[in-house]
């Protein structure tokens, strides 16, 4: 339903409230921006010569935010690409003809969708190493990230194989191929092409969701910064901090929409191309993209 | 055994502090997501606008640096939370909101269009279309998608630990130092005690959906 469908085209006094309603809006809104950029200029944040910094490779602080944005981006790569290999392993293990398959991969998913993220990557980072399993920060993000989303991209891929016609296997049955030959030349494919944009989404999630390392002292963005931010206080007092946290945060947000961009423009190269015509809705639900771990409500 | 007893007091501590921030956090997101909702389908442009911008950014921006911004950033303009866990609740409520307003939004998409056209041939106006018509039909077709935002956002509570709030994550971490000969008893534990916040929610999320839901 579009929302011109829930009230009816403004008339004339309903524009004139309208416009008088956007323009105290924009006033308060403004005032509220005025008063937080004055309160950083009477602290002096908006100094130029404190956000030169972020621009002046003598100070190392560029290198060092892309030193940090390659380390999250190297993370996301081996969670991502793991994860989906896993995670296509999984869909099919979940849709196996034999209960010893199918029963203990039901279980793998649906535990590692329950647990949160941070925990699973405490338990690789705190646990493994007692067992004998050499640890590293990066590795255990890595393993988390892998854990997690293999489990949902498991999910994913499960409703994407579902989701191709069912004369594309009715057919391949028909012409004599095997169970094995009809999932990996028939159906994964097909299936693999229309979650393509769903994919590029939970790579944003990942990405989002790497952020976490952080919290376990791997050196991606936040981590850079803060440890960036610690040396500058050091030296010089409280003077950097605003900016390369901001700096951070921009850097998270134009990465994700970038990426969002491209998962937007793969869907709209997917719905045009003939060969996969019949492609729904491929939205992310709600709850995947909050990242972190999904819900544990399957999803049909 | 004798150690789960040993730290009763300290995990029971702790799984309240996580209940409770998840259902704080979770009523202020609902309340939030919700006016960013009637927000985004208004007449009013600017408004529309608004909600979506606010939208992008938190779907866009990490739950840490959302945590990060408002327990370290919002000193810089001489803001500060009373405290760790209302910052928290802050972070998280905020964070959720966007997703909230996502779910919801779906849920009018999915009321057909002839409830709001009859609503306003009779003469409602958008507040009353909204509230008495499309609102009621579209929180029931969203409940799963809202039960699977509050299962990720109790799971999200876990973050606080990263920002001195002692929820479970954080015992995990205090008492995983001070045992690593029982860590895998530790991480028992602590799953188990987001299990009995998910699980539970899980199934009276399935059958409030099979009670509320509209056969159409």
């Amino acid at each position: 339903m579009s929302a011109t469908v829930l009230f009816d085209v403004p008339g004339p006094r309903a524009r004139r409230r309208q416009r008088i309603g956007t323009a105290v809006g924009a006033v308060v809104v403004l005032a509220l921006l005025g008063l937080g950029l004055w309160r950083l200029a009477i602290n002096g944040q908006l100094d130029p010569a404190r956000w030169a910094i972020l621009f002046d490779p003598n100070t190392n602080v560029p290198q060092a935010l892309g030193e940090a944005l390659v380390n999250t981006l190297q993370v996301a790569a081996v969670g991502m690409i793991a994860a989906t290999v896993l995670g296509a392993f999984l869909a099919v293990g979940r849709l196996s003809d034999h209960a010893w398959v199918r029963v203990p991969v039901i279980a793998v998913i649906e535990f590692f969708r329950a647990v949160p993220l941070l925990v699973l990557i405490l338990f690789c980072l705190l646990f493994l190493p007692t067992v004998g399993i050499p640890m590293t920060a990066f590795r255990a993000l890595a393993l988390g990230l892998t854990l997690y989303n293999m489990a949902v991209l498991a999910e994913i891929f499960r409703a994407g194989i579902l989701s191709v016609d069912r004369g594309q296997s009715e057919a391949a049955f028909a012409l004599g191929m095997r169970k094995t030959q009809v999932m990996t030349t028939v159906l994964l494919p097909q299936a693999v092409r229309r979650m393509l944009p769903v994919l590029v989404a939970q790579l944003v999630v990942l990405l989002k969701d790497s952020s976490l390392g952080f919290i376990v002292s791997y050196l991606e963005l936040l981590r850079q910064a803060r440890s960036l931010v610690e040396f500058f206080n050091s030296r010089f007092g409280d003077l950097y901090t605003f900016q390369i946290y901001v700096a951070a945060a921009l850097i998270y947000i134009v990465v994700n929409v970038l990426l969002s961009q491209v998962a937007r423009s793969i869907e709209k190269r997917t719905r045009r191309s003939a060969k996969a015509a019949a492609t729904e809705d491929v939205e992310l639900p709600a709850d995947v993209q909050m990242g972190g771990g999904g819900g544990a409500v399957p999803h049909v | 055994m004798q150690f789960l007893a040993d730290n009763f007091p300290l995990l029971r501590d702790a799984f309240l502090t996580t209940l409770s921030l998840a259902v704080i956090s979770g009523i202020c997101a609902l309340v939030l997501g919700t006016i960013l909702v009637a927000m985004r389908v208004s007449p009013v442009g600017p408004l529309r606008a608004l909600a979506t911008f606010y939208v992008e950014v938190f779907r866009n921006t990490p739950l840490t640096v959302v945590f990060f911004f408002l327990a370290f950033g919002i000193y810089e303009i001489d803001l500060q939370f009373p405290s760790r866990f209302i910052t928290a609740v802050a972070a998280l409520s905020s964070y959720t909101a966007a997703f909230v307003c996502e779910a919801l939004r779906s849920g009018i998409n999915a009321v057909p269009p002839g409830q709001a056209e009859a609503a306003r041939a009779l003469g409602l106006d958008f507040g009353q279309t909204l509230r008495t018509v499309v609102l009621p039909q579209a929180f029931r077709t969203v409940v799963p998608p809202l039960g699977n935002v509050w299962i990720a956002l109790a799971k999200n509570t876990s973050i606080a630990a990263g920002f001195a709030v002692t929820d479970l994550t954080a015992a995990l971490q205090r008492l995983s130092n001070a045992n690593a000969d029982q860590l895998l008893l530790v991480f028992a534990a602590i799953v188990v005690g987001y299990l009995v916040i998910t699980l539970p929610s899980a199934a009276l999320i399935r059958i409030i959906e099979r009670r509320v839901a509209i056969i159409r």
